[in-house]
């Protein structure tokens, strides 16, 4: 089957709506995705018809708000290949899951000083801070990948070594879009017996995830990123490291018994889920899956290499601009931020705004990459399934609109 | 086209000719402020009798154009003629696109009415003027004036 994207457009109930007259063009996907019907409906026919809290009531309405929870549990541990559904930890977002690693798993190694965590020049903030922290409570030294002028990963000699503990890397950068090559790094991680975490936000929602063929030990992604509802994430890992690992959040359901002397926790993934979950965001993430899956992962990613390709050639064009990342489409996702010679990002994406078309601007929470390339900000344009070429030619006379007034 | 309200001439014009940029010395106060959803930033300089307003930064073309503005409309004031331009201005910028500019007070400063509909774009259009608060203070000159506006929420 050919991948239709007029078919999916019509999924996509906000894609018909108009911005300042014009026929919107959503180029901020890898901000937040937009929602198709199905998820949509799904989360409210789960409110309207069975909703109850998860995991402790024998009533009817609470049986079935668990099994929905855990069924999107089962679709999301399929989707990326997990050996088991108990691999699958809910979380509020990516942040929140790497968050619990860093702390659950920094406890569990007992980080000290000369330890050593890696992390890289293309991070998103979300996977720098968390390790920042945890290296101040430890005393440990964060080292960082730099990155080459193409916005591809340098793999130095020795960065990885026998102090290594933690390897945590951003799998597709959410503003180079540069895809990273796993495998060597997980190989060098492995040789020193490190643990590797990945950043899936901006991969697990374009391209096939399989945990297991990547051979790493984490990874984190986001429900709204990928069709489903903000307000859930994903933390999958070893289940053996899970099980060895200490809680982070405490309180309700993550227990196995609570007395006034103490307290035993309940196995994973209950023991990282403390307190009612996202459960109707459960539901809809797990509609997602189902999207996804319908239309096939290989299928999406295609398309949007096709896109990218298109954009990359389109931009290459345009007057004044400056493409931050690679410029082919291989090792890369659809992502591409630039800079307009002499306008600043945020007068870019005002002015790309007023004719319909809505991209970011600004840091993209990921100061570092954007000091590594000497810019305070970019403007980012980001795809997905839905994305048309007509989009890119829209973004193309907006950036001729931009010139217009700032020339 | 709505933008017309956002990017007026006279705004352009700051922007691509900004007046009296450049840090100097001597000056009594300096403040140096952040924007950090957008990571644009201003530092701005003061005498002690405000006879000079320099600064210098990174950002759109609305912090940099409002930078300019501020030091035409407040250089050589007293503190009182400061206080009353800045409290008009902070004024102008929460008024939801609401409120009528004084040309009297304002100067080119009422070419900024328009970015107050825009709420994401205030703090662009603030931030030399809370950073000149600071840094006029930090010289023990009081501008304080009575809307409190620091906390501007996009």
């Amino acid at each position: 089957m050919t991948f239709d994207v007029a078919r999916v457009r019509a999924d996509f109930p906000i894609l018909s709506r108009e911005i300042n007259g014009h026929p919107l063009v959503y180029l901020d996907s890898a901000n937040t995705s937009q929602k198709p019907r199905q998820v949509i409906d799904a989360m409210r026919v789960h409110n309207e018809r069975h909703n109850g809290n998860v995991s402790r009531s024998v009533h009817t309405l609470g049986t079935e708000a668990t099994s929905a929870y855990e069924d999107a549990r089962g679709k999301i541990a399929a989707f990326v290949n997990a050996a088991t559904p108990d691999e699958i930890v809910f979380t509020k977002n990516s942040t929140e899951a790497i968050n619990l690693v860093a702390h659950s798993l920094g406890q569990h190694l007992s980080l000290k000083p000369g330890d050593e965590i890696v992390i890289s020049e293309m991070e998103h903030h979300s996977n720098i801070v968390p390790w920042q922290l945890l290296c101040d409570r430890t005393g440990a030294t964060l080292r960082w990948f730099s990155v080459s002028d193409e916005g591809r990963l340098i793999f130095e000699d020795g960065l990885i070594n026998s102090r290594t503990k933690i390897v945590s890397l951003v799998h597709m950068s959410n503003v180079l879009g540069t895809i990273n090559d796993v495998g060597p790094i997980v190989a060098a991680a492995r040789s020193v017996g490190a643990l590797v975490m990945l950043d899936c936000s901006q991969s697990v929602p374009h391209l096939p995830v399989d945990v297991r063929a990547l051979g790493v030990d984490f990874i984190a992604f986001t429900g709204h990123k990928m069709l489903g509802p903000t307000g859930i994430g994903v933390l999958w890992g070893r289940h053996e490291l899970l099980a060895a690992m200490p809680p982070f959040l405490a309180g309700g359901s993550m227990i196995e018994t609570v007395t006034m002397g103490g307290t035993t926790f309940a196995a994973p993934p209950a023991r990282f889920e403390a307190g009612t979950p996202p459960i109707a965001e459960a539901v809809g993430l797990g509609a997602a899956v189902d999207y996804l899956n319908a239309l096939g992962m290989e299928a999406v990613h295609q398309h949007e290499q096709e896109i990218t390709a298109y954009a990359l050639k389109t931009l290459a064009d345009v007057p004044g601009v400056r493409l931050f990342g690679p410029s082919t489409p291989e090792g890369r996702g659809g992502t591409l931020s630039f800079g307009v010679d002499g306008v600043h990002p945020h007068d870019v994406g005002q002015i790309l705004d007023a004719v319909g078309v809505e991209v970011r601007v600004g840091h993209h929470c990921a100061k570092p990459t954007c000091a590594r390339f000497g810019v305070p900000a970019m403007t980012r344009a980001s795809f997905y399934l839905y994305t048309t070429t007509d989009e890119i030619d829209a973004l193309v006379r907006g950036l001729d609109q931009v010139r217009k007034v700032f020339g | 086209m709505m933008l017309d309200g956002l990017y007026q001439e006279i705004i352009l014009d700051h922007y691509k000719h900004p007046h009296g940029r450049g840090l100097r010395d001597p000056f009594q106060g300096e403040a140096h402020h952040v924007n950090p959803t957008c990571g644009d930033e201003i530092t701005v300089r003061v005498t002690q009798d405000l006879s000079d307003i320099s600064y210098d930064g990174l950002g759109c073309s609305i912090s940099q154009a409002s930078a300019s503005v501020l030091h035409e409309l407040l250089s050589g004031r007293t503190a009182s003629e400061a206080a009353g331009i800045h409290e008009a201005f902070v004024a102008l910028m929460q008024g939801r696109g609401q409120v009528e500019p004084d040309e009297e007070v304002l100067g080119d400063g009422i070419a900024f009415a328009g970015v107050a509909k825009f709420p994401a774009r205030v703090k662009c259009a603030l931030l030399p003027w809370m950073a000149f608060k600071d840094a006029a203070a930090r010289a023990g000159v009081d501008v304080s004036s009575s809307s409190e506006a620091s906390e501007v929420k996009a």
